[in-house]
């Protein structure tokens, strides 16, 4: 690679569009959020920033503290079920015949790149009271009910469904839906680089498959597994569309919460104060994330 | 002394990948204790044929026993052998000590003569006081011996090896060529080795398969292979060597004669058994070809006209002990012969464009019949 030091004109040359960009619709709005969560409502649009740190003592108060905490276990949750999910998902991927696995991968992508608000509506249909899910159930429940008639039982009683939808459990299915790619790609990516001859010179010592996955396999995916949960773990935590649609009255997370600040309750200085404590503490992982790796490559 | 027994038995074994025929009905015995060497170019199907003793790959046809016992079914986890992989594939993540006790943890064996065992292993293999180690804090050479120390501690019946040098530097390939000689030796357990290398092999073996295009060419000792090779295939891959087609014109017991058009007539001092005017082929290794100003020549032992040939040097390359000339003959063709360096100022004596004689020993031609 040749040195940007020896080529400044041309590097500049090419750097600045990007830059500019950057500038112009990333780091000045940040910073107008930022100053705006150090401010307080005058009147009806006038934001006075005086410097105050009120804003955050709030966003510390117990009810949004349990908001925070709350979506951190959706999310951890979350991450915990793409993870138990994805790394057979992946290991198959890894394992499946050459021909075979761009067709896998496109299967993972397919819905990445169909739009969320379909994703969610489309799930939404199916989890419904009158969904294809309690539909089948139903289905099943009456069958069982008339064959328990026909061998002289007595029947089951009337199919209530199930609430599949409005509450806790449809908010982490459908985040679970919606952020299994993330997890998978990077698990992929990790155990497709493992030189296949550790594996077989686990099983050559005597080893079983479960005893090669659990001290071999898992151990030289762990950056990948590490990079998964934490892809999946902050757009998790960041989730507003999901708990929206999908979650009941208690399912909200603190991106709901923000939303509100901002549109309904007309409080940007609040709304800020929040989201600038959720970017803090996804910094945070990152950072951690970005530590470990370098002491990992200064090992080697 | 007894008659010893076959450790591996391989009997009629194929292997077919899709359409391709891998190893194509290979039969081989393989003795307890002995440096067994599976030698081939790449593709021969001689890392196949290993991976299928290790379990990695199952035969499409065949048996395979080892110890007596048909490993048909029998997962490689399961298997009395034990591999040392081309990559090594010592676990990057564990240090030099677990890696080598990974296959006696497994096993079940008391902590205590885990211990003795790998350190055991470990002066086997001269890395002794090393146990700590990451692997990434190693060298090439240490890392295989690791991959050595973590096969043999599990005594195994027969360790595999798969290209065990190849990716070593020449000095320490020639190094290891005698330490895993010596190592199989003092632990006596069979050996097993793949390798394209034909230095490799010779130096190491007991004996050699030669495999070709999935099929076994030839089984024999080293010296076997080099000096009496069974057709054009070995005796090309073995060594250098010289090979030209002829007729068969006299054969009888004690000695025949085969016309060559690009050499002239070759005299031996036995009998070839062939048909008589069938087409042959003999070979003559460069070392075997004495090198003589033009006309200074004269076979002895010989009749007239006979082992003679003459030519002139086209290209020589120094090689330090000896010197390789090309020579090219009265026919066209090309010749190689190799002159040993005995004194300081031998390789002074020819040049390019000397003409230059060229005669060899009755015992020194090789004819093949296929």
């Amino acid at each position: 690679m040749q040195d940007w030091k020896q080529h400044k004109a041309t590097f500049a040359s090419i750097a600045v569009s990007p830059v500019l960009w950057l500038v112009a619709f990333f780091i000045v709005p940040l910073a107008v959020v930022w100053l705006y969560s150090f401010g307080r409502n005058v009147g009806l649009t006038e934001i006075d920033i005086s410097g105050t740190f009120s804003n955050y003592g709030r966003a510390l108060e117990p009810l949004y503290l349990e908001i925070f905490g709350k979506s951190v276990a959706v999310a951890a949750l979350t991450t915990l079920i793409c993870l138990i999910i994805g790394f057979p998902i992946a290991l198959a991927i890894t394992f499946a015949q050459p021909k075979w696995r761009p067709w896998m991968l496109l299967a993972i992508m397919l819905p990445f790149w169909t739009n969320l608000l379909i994703r969610t509506y489309a799930l939404i249909t199916v989890l419904r009271t009158e969904g294809y899910v309690n539909k089948s159930l139903g289905w099943f429940w009456e069958g069982a009910s008339s064959l328990k008639v026909m061998v002289g039982m007595a029947p089951l009683s009337t199919w209530e469904p199930l609430p599949l939808l409005y509450n806790n459990f449809a908010v982490i299915l459908g985040l679970v839906y919606v952020h299994l790619p993330f997890m998978v790609l990077p698990l992929y990516a990790a155990l497709d680089r493992l030189d296949r001859s550790l594996i077989e010179a686990s099983l050559d010592l005597g080893a079983g498959h479960f005893r090669t996955l659990t001290q071999i396999v898992a151990p030289l995916a762990a950056p990948g597994i590490i990079s998964g949960v934490i892809i999946t773990f902050v757009p998790a935590l960041g989730a507003y569309l999901t708990p929206d649609l999908m979650g009941g009255p208690d399912s909200q997370m603190i991106a709901n919460v923000i939303e509100r600040q901002f549109k309904r309750a007309n409080d940007w200085p609040f709304g800020a104060a929040l989201s600038f404590l959720l970017m803090y503490a996804t910094f945070i992982l990152i950072a951690l994330q970005t530590l470990r790796n370098r002491s990992a490559e200064r090992r080697s | 002394m007894t008659e010893k027994q076959p450790v591996i038995s391989i009997r009629n074994v194929t292997k077919r990948f899709g359409n391709m025929v891998a190893v194509d009905n290979v039969s081989i015995d393989i003795l307890e204790g002995e440096f067994f060497v599976l030698l081939g170019p790449s593709g021969c199907g001689k890392t196949t044929l290993l991976r299928m003793i290790a379990g990695f790959e199952m035969p499409s046809e065949g048996q395979i026993l080892i110890g007596g016992q048909d490993m048909a079914g029998v997962s490689p986890n399961q298997r009395p052998v034990n591999m040392v992989f081309q990559s090594y594939a010592v676990f990057p993540h564990m240090s030099v000590a677990d890696n080598v006790a990974y296959g006696l943890k497994i096993s079940g064996v008391a902590k205590p003569e885990i211990r003795t065992r790998v350190d055991e292993a470990l002066e086997l293999v001269s890395l002794g006081g090393l146990g700590q180690r990451m692997p990434d804090q190693l060298s090439g050479g240490q890392r295989q011996r690791v991959a050595l120390a973590r096969g043999l501690v599990m005594r195994p019946k027969v360790l595999l090896l798969d290209e065990p040098l190849s990716a070593l530097d020449a000095k320490l390939r020639a190094q290891m060529q005698f330490e895993l000689a010596e190592l199989q030796d003092n632990v006596g357990i069979t050996f097993v080795t793949v390798t394209h290398d034909q230095d490799e092999a010779l130096s190491m073996a007991c004996r050699i398969a030669v495999m070709n295009k999935g099929d076994v060419a030839q089984l024999a000792g080293p010296s076997d292979l080099y000096e009496h090779p069974a057709n054009r295939f070995v005796a090309d891959f073995i060594g250098s060597v010289n090979i030209f087609e002829g007729k068969l014109t006299v054969d009888e017991p004690e000695q025949a004669v085969v016309d060559c058009p690009e050499l002239g007539r070759v005299f031996l001092n036995h009998g070839v058994t062939g048909a008589h005017e069938t087409t042959v082929w003999v070979a003559i290794r460069p070392e075997k070809i004495t090198m003589l100003p033009a006309g200074q020549a004269k076979a002895k032992d010989s009749p007239d006209g006979h082992n003679i040939a003459h030519g002139q040097i086209k290209g020589l390359s120094y090689l330090g002990d000896v010197t390789v000339y090309e020579v090219r003959l009265e026919s066209g063709r090309s010749i190689r012969v190799s002159r040993p360096n005995l004194s300081r100022w031998d390789q002074e004596d020819f040049s390019w464009d000397d003409k230059v004689s060229l005669q060899w020993h009755p015992t020194s031609p090789i004819v093949l019949l296929s």
